[in-house]
């Protein structure tokens, strides 16, 4: 097992190599001069311009400038941003606030979406599978930011619940709504994925045996259709991670939340490399750990997948 | 006379469809003491499975109890609650189900499941007690390892070691009633026969009713004293297992004692029963005794003489590398300088149980795999390293039936085009003249031709097994690899595979190698038969010298495994 741990975090290093080249080569084949963009309007000094040249290495060929930005992660210096700021600073302000977010939409998908999912599979065809069905088909074709602005009016502004937007430092308690906003999709596809997972469980063979053993359902339900229902979700669950991270975007900028998000779009429009590589380097290796831990989640889940020693 | 143990009154079973309610039991009647064996007979459909679940309420889906009584010591259970009904399961009634690859929860391991079984119907208090108990009920069930087994999986035990677990689970109560539905239908007949005999054993020791559910007749009748043969929802006989056997008297019983492989290997002569094809042409199977035909054929072979060979296998062995994980592999020999030689025009059946190689021969055969060593030759030809275009016309002269008629034909094409697919690969004719070769074929396999705009679940499986038949026909091959083709059938539809087996041979001069785990087939349309053991052929010979001479043990094995071989039957 641990081999195969120390295997899977190998192989983060090619992957990590490809994604930042991929992202960097993006970012520096976008049109237009980033430093003359800072200026605006206004006609930079030369010498000034030459001297952040200089500092940002933009004149040197594109494989130098990513020579110099890799050697700086090793050092763990992520470089620093157009207006200043030393990207690890940026890192460390937004991450937490994103990931925090991510987490509660997580929780709330998972607890509520599965168990939603389990009762309406369970009592297929009844009242309760149908009102399901009907809410989760609408909440999967809602665009987010519709589903965003309807919570802030009715949760945030008519009822007054929660806060409408987010209040400095991201507390959270004002980030229970963007949360539950941001998980409004996924929580709909974990209520059918699970719904149609206990259905297919509960009609096979080995259910039957366990009720002729004299099982009662309240033993059969959870212990033999749950668990072996859950490995299509959970597998859900480990990919969605990664999307709730980066899909935070909307709802970042409608709930104001001082996060990844907003704060690479904005990065992405100034075209600051270092910036938006960081970030993304980051993802990916969140994203990687991931689903590094679904994959030892699979074995727990179902003792036939088993990884060589 | 004493009360009996269990009683069914005109019980009634509906199912729910679209089409509306389906009957699927008529007012069937059965009655069974303390301590006996009964078995139901009958062929899949006929609702010998559904009246077992009916008894403990298990209905599948949306089968309904419609109307009758089971009176089950003095308790009608069609008006018990369910909560009183999941006491009555396990602890009363115990139940050995069909399939044992999934009748196990493959995500919890062999202890938690029979240790669940022994808490749920309170044998055993206590964790200690209860783990004592479910090694007991292991090591009764036949494992004798059971302490070190308990905290593995259900997929690190064979099909065999399965069944004993669940047979145990059944029994870990000491229920008054065992129901067993199919328990060996799955397995080997090797297997199958130690299984049954452990279960008689063990039901006989405590005295446990056990209803008994099969296809076969031949194992009914050896394993249990009364019989009860079902046809399409009906009891249409029952009464002592001897009586029924030898004296049947309704015509679908008739049938099935003509049919059934395990018995026509051991009569000697038919009971002239008029057997009506069940499915299509009644015409076409108006006379479906496997003994007459297999003796006719023997008879039209004897005429022929020598012919040369269609298929000679030299000293072929196959080596399977198994991954050890981490770039390391051991090789496995699956088949092991294997020799033998197929006559043109005549049936080799290659017989071993599970994991004898029998199927990999087939595949080097077919070229689905690659020799590792060895010589393979096809009507004169070495097939080795053949490539392109000469191994498609060396698939043209030989063609494949599999045994699923389930998963070998697409669910989503029409059987027109499923039987004119090889046509299209090798380009044969335009489209009208592949068009007619499908109604030929379909003509040749007796299925009437409408089916042909139709798809393959709208069709039963011996329907299915016909038409893969046809497919494998269409290019009018020589050769015909018939891999366990008829394993997965009923017995009715299994004669009637078999006699249209035989047939087609005469008719297209086919050379089979008909790969099967069941002597009893092999008796009725091969000529010739090679044993497989562990990747070598361990006896090969003709097939009366392998039925009245067996040299080897494991062949006398085999043979003394066919169910219903020690029954004396009538005229």
């Amino acid at each position: 097992m641990a081999r195969y741990i120390l295997f899977r975090l190998l192989q983060a290093i090619p992957v990590l190599l490809g994604t930042t080249f991929l992202i960097y080569f993006m970012v520096f084949a976008m049109p237009g001069d980033p430093l003359l963009a800072l200026f605006g309007d206004k006609t930079p000094n030369p010498a000034l311009l030459e001297q952040l040249r200089e500092q940002y290495h933009l004149n040197e060929p594109f494989f130098v400038q990513y020579l110099y930005y890799l050697g700086g992660i090793f050092r763990f210096d992520f470089g620093v941003s157009y207006s200043g700021q030393p990207v690890t600073e940026i890192l460390a302000q937004t991450f937490p606030v994103t990931i925090r977010l991510a987490i509660l939409a997580l929780l709330f998908e998972m607890i509520a979406g599965i168990l939603i999912g389990l009762v309406s599979g369970i009592r297929k065809g009844g009242i309760f599978d149908a009102s399901a069905l009907v809410v989760s088909l609408i909440l999967i074709s809602l665009p987010i930011f519709v589903t965003a602005f309807l919570g802030q009016y009715f949760l945030g502004i008519a009822l007054g619940w929660f806060r409408p937007t987010v209040g400095a430092g991201a507390p959270i308690q004002d980030l229970i709504l963007p949360a539950l906003v941001l998980a409004s999709i996924s929580f709909a596809q974990i209520v059918r994925l699970t719904r149609s997972s206990v259905i297919e469980t509960k009609n096979l063979d080995f259910v039957r045996t366990a009720y002729s053993k004299g099982l009662s359902s309240k033993r059969i339900v959870p212990v033999h259709i749950l668990r072996n229902s859950l490995i299509p979700v959970v597998t859900y669950l480990g990919t969605d991670f990664g999307v709730l991270l980066v899909g935070a975007t909307v709802t970042e900028g409608i709930f104001n939340v001082p996060g990844v998000g907003r704060t690479l779009y904005q990065a992405i429009l100034k075209g600051e490399g270092p910036t938006v590589v960081s970030f993304v380097t980051v993802m990916v290796l969140i994203y990687l750990v991931v689903n590094l831990l679904v994959d030892l989640l699979y074995a727990v889940l179902d003792p036939r997948i088993r990884y060589a020693k | 006379m004493t009360e009996p143990l269990l009683q069914i009154k005109n019980l009634d079973v509906s199912f729910r469809t679209q089409d509306g309610e389906v009957k699927a039991v008529r007012s069937a009647n059965l009655t069974l003491n303390a301590g006996q064996t009964l078995a139901i007979v009958g062929e899949s459909g006929s609702g010998k499975s559904t009246t077992a679940s009916a008894i403990i309420n298990l209905l599948p889906g949306s089968g309904k109890i419609t109307g009758g009584e089971i009176f089950f010591d003095g308790v009608d259970l069609t008006k018990v609650s369910e909560k009183k009904m999941e006491d009555i399961r396990g602890s009363q009634i115990g139940f050995v189900p069909q399939d044992p690859m999934s009748n196990l929860n493959p995500v919890w391991n062999i202890g938690f499941q029979v240790e669940e079984a022994v808490r749920a119907n309170g044998i055993a208090k206590g964790r200690k007690d209860v783990k004592k108990r479910a090694i007991e009920v292991l090591k009764e069930a036949g494992l004798s390892d059971a302490e070190r087994r308990l905290k593995q999986y259900p997929h690190q035990f064979s099909g065999g070691m399965r069944q004993r677990v669940l047979i145990g689970m059944g029994l870990a109560a000491n229920p008054k009633l065992l129901i067993a539905d199919e328990p060996t239908s799955a397995l080997d007949v090797t297997v199958q026969r130690v299984i049954l005999d452990h279960l008689e054993t063990l039901t006989r020791d405590s005295n446990t009713a056990v209803i008994f559910i099969t296809h076969d007749l031949g194992l009914a009748a050896e394993r249990a004293e009364q019989l009860v043969v079902m046809y399409k929802g009906q009891v249409v006989e029952s009464g002592p297992s001897v009586e029924i056997l030898q004296n049947p008297l309704h015509p679908y019983t008739q049938r099935l004692v003509a049919a059934a492989p395990s018995l026509a290997s051991r009569r000697i002569q038919a009971t002239g029963a008029d057997l009506v094809d069940i499915e299509h042409r009644p015409e076409a199977d108006s006379n479906l005794d496997l003994i007459a035909q297999a003796a006719s054929r023997a008879e039209a072979q004897k005429a022929e003489g020598h012919r040369g060979n269609a298929i000679v296998v030299d000293d072929v062995t196959k080596v399977f590398k198994i991954r050890q994980g981490s770039g390391r592999s051991i090789d496995f020999t699956a088949v092991d300088k294997v020799s033998f030689t197929v006559e043109r025009g005549t049936t080799t059946a290659l017989v071993g149980e599970s994991g004898s190689g029998k199927s990999t021969v087939a595949k080097m055969l077919l070229k689905l795999e690659e020799a590792t060593s060895g010589n393979i030759v096809i009507d004169g030809d070495t097939i080795n390293g053949l490539k392109g275009r000469e191994l498609l016309a060396l698939r043209r002269r030989m063609q494949p039936v599999f045994q699923d008629p389930y998963g070998s034909l697409n669910p989503l094409q029409s059987i027109g085009n499923i039987i004119s697919e090889p046509l299209r690969v090798h380009k044969v004719g335009d489209r009208k003249t592949q068009r007619a070769r499908v109604k030929e074929l379909l003509d040749q396999v007796s299925l009437p031709q409408m089916v042909v705009s139709r798809y393959p679940n709208e069709l039963s499986g011996g329907q299915r097994q016909r038409i893969a038949i046809a497919r494998a026909l269409a290019l009018k091959p020589d050769i015909v690899i018939l891999d366990e083709a008829v394993s997965a059938l009923d017995v009715l539809v299994q004669a009637q595979i078999l006699q249209l087996l035989a047939e087609l041979q005469e008719e297209l001069k086919l050379t089979y190698l008909f790969i099967t785990h069941d002597l009893a087939v092999v008796r009725v349309i091969a000529d010739n038969v090679a044993v497989m053991q562990s990747g070598k052929i361990v006896e090969a010979a003709t097939t009366d010298e392998v039925f009245e001479n067996p040299q080897q043990e494991y062949t006398k094995a085999l043979l003394e495994a066919i169910p219903g071989a020690g029954i004396q039957l009538g005229i």
